[in-house]
C-alpha cells in the first residue's frame, strides 16, 4: 500500500490541480482527448474532473479495442464459427459485442462453439489437442494485443500446425487520432496518450501530432497522479506556445517502444488499405491483415467471409463518444435502453468502453448533471 | 483482455527460455517472454502481461499500483484472473 499512495496521494493532487488552473488563460476553453480506455476508467473513478476548473474539458477517445469492432466482422466470426468443423476462440471481452444478429453468447445457444480464451497460445493449445477440428482465433486488439497474435502464429508455423488460424481484426491507433483530428466535429488541444499501447509503438508514432497538427502529445501513466501531471504538462506546453510529445509513464513506457514486438508484428502482418471502425466509418491503413508468406494461417483466406457491411443501430451513439463529441450520458439511449447487462453498443460493452466505465461508477455530479441539462436544452 | 497485469517472474523455463513461470495474485501459471528477448527478466523481476506475454518489464513499486488500479476495476479483472486461471500455456 506504502507504494501506491506515492501515485494517489490528495496534497499532491490538490498541488498539481492548483498548478493547472494557474495556467489556464481566461475565457479560453481547453479540451483535452484521453485515448486510452484505460484513462477513462481512472478519470471517472476517481472524480479527477473535480480537480480540473471548468473551462478544462476531457473527452473520451476510441481506445477500446472491443468498442471499434463493427457489426459486421462479429457477423463474418459467427459465419466461419458456423462450419460445423471450426472451434473458434476469443477473448472474454469479445463474446457479447453485438452482431446484427446476436453476439458469440447467442450463437453457441444455435450451436457454435465458440470458446472464450485468455491467450492466443491457448487456443494454439487447444489446436494441438483438438487436429480434427479447425481452430480459428479471433484476433483483436491495438498494438497490445497485436505481438501476441504475431508470435502465435510464428510459433504454430514453427511447429508446423494445420489446424490454426486467426481471423484478423487488429486495429492500429495512430490512423483513428489522425481521423479524429481531421474530423470538424471536434475541436481539440492535446492529447493524453496511451500507456499501454505506447510500450510497444513507443512515442515516435505521435510526433505528427505535434509537428502538423501542433497539438501537444502526452503519453500518460493510469494512476490518478499520472492523468493529472499530464494534463499539467499539456498546459505547459500550451502556456509557452509548444506542441510535443512528452513521455510522463517513463517507468514502463520506453521511447522507442518495444522493438521485439514491433518486428514480430511486422513479420506476420501489414496494413489493410482500409477498415471500418464501428462508428467511425472506414478509416485508411487502420488495420492489420496477414501476410502473404503466412496466408495458411488466415481464416478470411480459408474460409469464405461474406463481409457485408452492417449499419450501427440507429438508437446507438457510440460513434459521437467514440470520437468524444457525445459524453457517454448524452447519448438517447445511455442507462435506459442501453446498460452493461443489455448493451445496445459497444461502448457499454466493454469495462474500458466509455460508457460502461461513467455507468458503474455514476457520475452524475451535480456539475454534470446540470451541463447535460443545458445540453439538452441547447 | 487490454488489461496489463503485474507478475512476478517465479523460474525461468529450462527446456524453453521463451516461457516463464510468474505469480500473479497469488496465481501461478507460464506465460511467454519472448517479446523482451532483448533483455530477459530474471526470477524476482517484475513484468506487465498482456493476454499471456510479458510486454514489459516493470519495478516492485509500479506492479502494487497496477494491481491496485486493475482491484478498483472489479469484475473486469475478476473476468481476467479467472480467465488466466483456467490458461495452460505451454
Amino acid at each position: 500500500m506504502r507504494f501506491v499512495d506515492e501515485f494517489r496521494d490528495a496534497d499532491k493532487a490538490r498541488a498539481l490541480s492548483a498548478k493547472i488552473t494557474s495556467l489556464c488563460e481566461p475565457g479560453r476553453q481547453y479540451k483535452f482527448m484521453e485515448v486510452c480506455g484505460g484513462h477513462t476508467h481512472t478519470i471517472y473513478k476517481h472524480g479527477l474532473e473535480d480537480y480540473l476548473p471548468e473551462n478544462i474539458n476531457l473527452v473520451h477517445g476510441p481506445g477500446c479495442p472491443v468498442c471499434v469492432i463493427p457489426m459486421g466482422r462479429v457477423d463474418d466470426a459467427i459465419h466461419i464459427a458456423r462450419r460445423p468443423d471450426v472451434l473458434m476462440t476469443s477473448f472474454g471481452d469479445m463474446m457479447r459485442v453485438p452482431g446484427s444478429g446476436g453476439n458469440f453468447f447467442d450463437s453457441n445457444a444455435e450451436g457454435t462453439n465458440i470458446r472464450m480464451v485468455y491467450s492466443p497460445l491457448d487456443s494454439l493449445k487447444i489446436a494441438r489437442q483438438n487436429p480434427d477440428l479447425r481452430v480459428v482465433f479471433m484476433a483483436i486488439g491495438f498494438e497490445t494485443t497485436a505481438p501476441s497474435t504475431a508470435m502465435t502464429v510464428l510459433r504454430a508455423a514453427q511447429e508446423g500446425l494445420r489446424n490454426f488460424s486467426i481471423f484478423c481484426n487488429h486495429v492500429t491507433i495512430v490512423p483513428a487520432i489522425k481521423a479524429i483530428l481531421d474530423s470538424p466535429d471536434l475541436r481539440l488541444d492535446g492529447f493524453i496518450g496511451p500507456g499501454h499501447v505506447s510500450t510497444v509503438i513507443g512515442c515516435r508514432p505521435y510526433e505528427f501530432i505535434a509537428r502538423d497538427y501542433g497539438k501537444p502529445v502526452v503519453v500518460a501513466g493510469f494512476e490518478p497522479l499520472d492523468i493529472l501531471q499530464s494534463i499539467y504538462l499539456l498546459m505547459k506546453q500550451l502556456a509557452r506556445g509548444r506542441s510535443e510529445v512528452e513521455n510522463q509513464y517513463t517507468r514502463v513506457v520506453p521511447w522507442n517502444g518495444n522493438e521485439v514486438a514491433l518486428r514480430a508484428i511486422g513479420q506476420v502482418m501489414e496494413l489493410r488499405p482500409y477498415f471500418e471502425w464501428r462508428g467511425l466509418g472506414f478509416i485508411s491503413h487502420s488495420a492489420m491483415k496477414v501476410r502473404d508468406a503466412y496466408a495458411d494461417f488466415d481464416a478470411e483466406r480459408i474460409f469464405e467471409v461474406p463481409g457485408v457491411r452492417v449499419a450501427d443501430p440507429k438508437a446507438c451513439q457510440c460513434g459521437e463518444v467514440l470520437k468524444g463529441v457525445l459524453k457517454p450520458w448524452e447519448c438517447k439511449v445511455f442507462g435506459t435502453a442501453c446498460t452493461p447487462e443489455t448493451p445496445i453498443g459497444t461502448c457499454m460493452v466493454s469495462p474500458e468502453g466509455a460508457c460502461a466505465a461513467y455507468y458503474n461508477f455514476g457520475r452524475f455530479t451535480r456539475s454534470r448533471v446540470r451541463e447535460a441539462s443545458q445540453h439538452e436544452h441547447a | 483482455m487490454c488489461l496489463g497485469i503485474p507478475g512476478e517472474i517465479i523460474e525461468i523455463s529450462q527446456e524453453r527460455p521463451d516461457l516463464a513461470k510468474v505469480a500473479v495474485s497469488g496465481v501461478k501459471r507460464t506465460i511467454n517472454i519472448g517479446l523482451l528477448s532483448d533483455d530477459p527478466p530474471t526470477p524476482g523481476e517484475w513484468i506487465l502481461i498482456h493476454v499471456g506475454f510479458a510486454l514489459s518489464k516493470i519495478d516492485e513499486k509500479e506492479a502494487a499500483a497496477a494491481l491496485e488500479f486493475l482491484e478498483s476495476i472489479g469484475k473486469a479483472y475478476e473476468d481476467e484472473l479467472a480467465a488466466l486461471r483456467d490458461s495452460r500455456i505451454d
